[in-house]
């Protein structure tokens, strides 16, 4: 067993830290960092519940080794909103259409749908909701994530 | 739910890795995308005590043309495969496949080459290269040594592959411009592993099949290259194929069980009945009543 030191960025800020080298981004990112909006499910990649950003793309965190950050740029649902309080437009398509009701997949719903919209990147509402088959919901039946997905794809969240 | 303990290491080399993976004895385990390794430490269903992680050997990734084919590093992403030019110009057969492998969040991290390396029988890389007639170079402190992708697996998450060996290299041959593209496969929700898959590529010149390469995933302990159905296909008129006949031969070749998904029985039915249809599809022919 071995322990490793790391430096990350996590929603821009800088985080410097020794990890066991099994422990998982997922649990490092709650336990460690604090970043407690990285919600756990299943702990093996099929529910989407932890799925965060890394170096901008959407990736499981529970499938990630907490030492394989290394100088990379993770992003969790903490880091969306702007530091005003306003939504992101994922959160606001998601708030809007009803898209949420417990709560625990939609961090992860988010960071799919926020990886998917960023920057210049047009999001395809048929890739966008493809995408989304990677996120177990056991509450809203789905329809409102995909009116929402669909809003996004529209450009119409912001 | 947590991984047993074990040492992390993260060589920058293919010569280092080898030297570590020989160092080792047996208890590593390669760490690529980790999609697929990563569960299997969670339940701890595989303990390895070391993990040697290749994402930072550069020269396991991209996708490169060599005489004849076309080779991909096999620490490339899926992800990258699934933009890549040259693989969308000469291998549109695998860029499908790839569009169904996991999930958009996996795929950005998996990789093919850690797909065809574990080999999950009722997944669609292994099944793309056995079709393919893909080679796999396999290095280790010992040497290279390169093999034909149908002889490489041997059972559910057992291949040739030695303790002390590495997946360097996947070598796919050239298909021509123009050749037919086979792919489809049954799943329960968009992501899951196939229930039945069937993947291939036929060459028609002059309205003669010349070339066939044809596998089925999900049908039996590895992926199943078709052998009596390649081999009766090819002469034939593709107007004229007999279609039912082919299915019975490439249903013949399959071994595939009954598990909590699905029966042996309703595997080779799907089976015979998806071979039936995409082979009338891809050929341009009415599917018969």
């Amino acid at each position: 067993m071995s322990k490793h030191e790391i430096e990350v960025t996590i929603n821009g800020r800088r985080f410097a830290g020794a990890v066991e080298s099994r422990v998982t981004l997922s649990d490092f990112l709650r336990g460690e960092a604090g970043y407690t909006g990285v919600h756990v499910g299943c702990e093996h990649g099929v529910c989407g519940a932890c799925t965060v950003i890394v170096n901008g793309k959407a990736v499981r965190s529970c499938l990630m080794l907490a030492v394989q950050v290394q100088g990379a740029e993770v992003t969790t649902v903490e880091g969306l909103a702007a530091p005003d309080g306003t939504l992101h437009p994922a959160q606001q398509a998601l708030r809007d259409e009803h898209g949420l009701q417990c709560g625990f997949c939609t961090p992860g719903v988010l960071m799919t749908m926020a990886a998917m919209t960023a920057g210049e990147q047009k999001p395809d509402e048929e890739a966008l909701l493809a995408a989304l088959s990677g996120h177990i919901c056991r509450c809203t039946g789905y329809q409102g994530i995909r009116r929402a997905a669909r809003k996004l794809a529209a450009g119409e969240g912001a | 739910m947590k991984a047993a303990p074990f040492d992390y290491l993260a060589p920058g080399s293919i010569e280092e890795a080898c030297a570590l993976l020989a160092e080792a004895g047996g208890g590593a385990s390669v760490l690529a995308g980790g999609q697929t390794l990563m569960p299997l430490l969670a339940l701890r269903m595989s303990q390895p005590f070391i993990l040697v992680d290749i994402n930072n050997i550069a020269a396991l990734r991209g996708v490169s043309r060599i005489a004849g084919g076309t080779r991909i590093g096999p620490a490339t992403r899926q992800c990258d495969g699934l933009a890549d030019a040259v693989l969308a110009e000469h291998l549109p057969v695998l860029v499908r496949a790839l569009s169904h492998v996991g999930h958009y969040q996996t795929r950005n991290r998996g990789t093919i080459g850690g797909s065809i390396a574990l080999g999950e029988p009722a997944a669609e890389m292994p099944a793309t290269a056995v079709a393919l007639g893909a080679v796999i170079e396999i290095t280790s402190v010992r040497g290279v040594r390169r093999v034909e992708a149908a002889d490489f697996y041997l059972g559910p998450y057992m291949t040739v592959l030695e303790s002390d060996e590495l997946v360097t290299g996947i070598e796919y041959p050239d298909w021509p411009p123009g050749h037919v593209i086979l792919f489809r496969e049954v799943a329960q929700r968009p992501g899951d592993f196939a229930l039945v898959g069937l993947v291939g590529a036929l060459v028609v010149e002059g309205a003669r099949i010349t070339r066939a390469g044809l596998a089925w995933f999900g049908m039996g302990p590895t992926p199943v290259k078709m052998r009596q159905a390649e081999a009766a296909i090819l002469g034939q008129s593709a107007d004229a194929l007999d279609v039912n006949g082919l299915a019975a031969l490439a249903i013949a070749d399959t071994a595939p069980f009954d598990d909590h998904h699905a029966s042996a029985e309703y595997r080779r039915t799907v089976g015979r009945r998806m071979f039936t249809r995409i082979l009338r599809e891809a050929l341009g022919r009415q599917e018969a009543a």
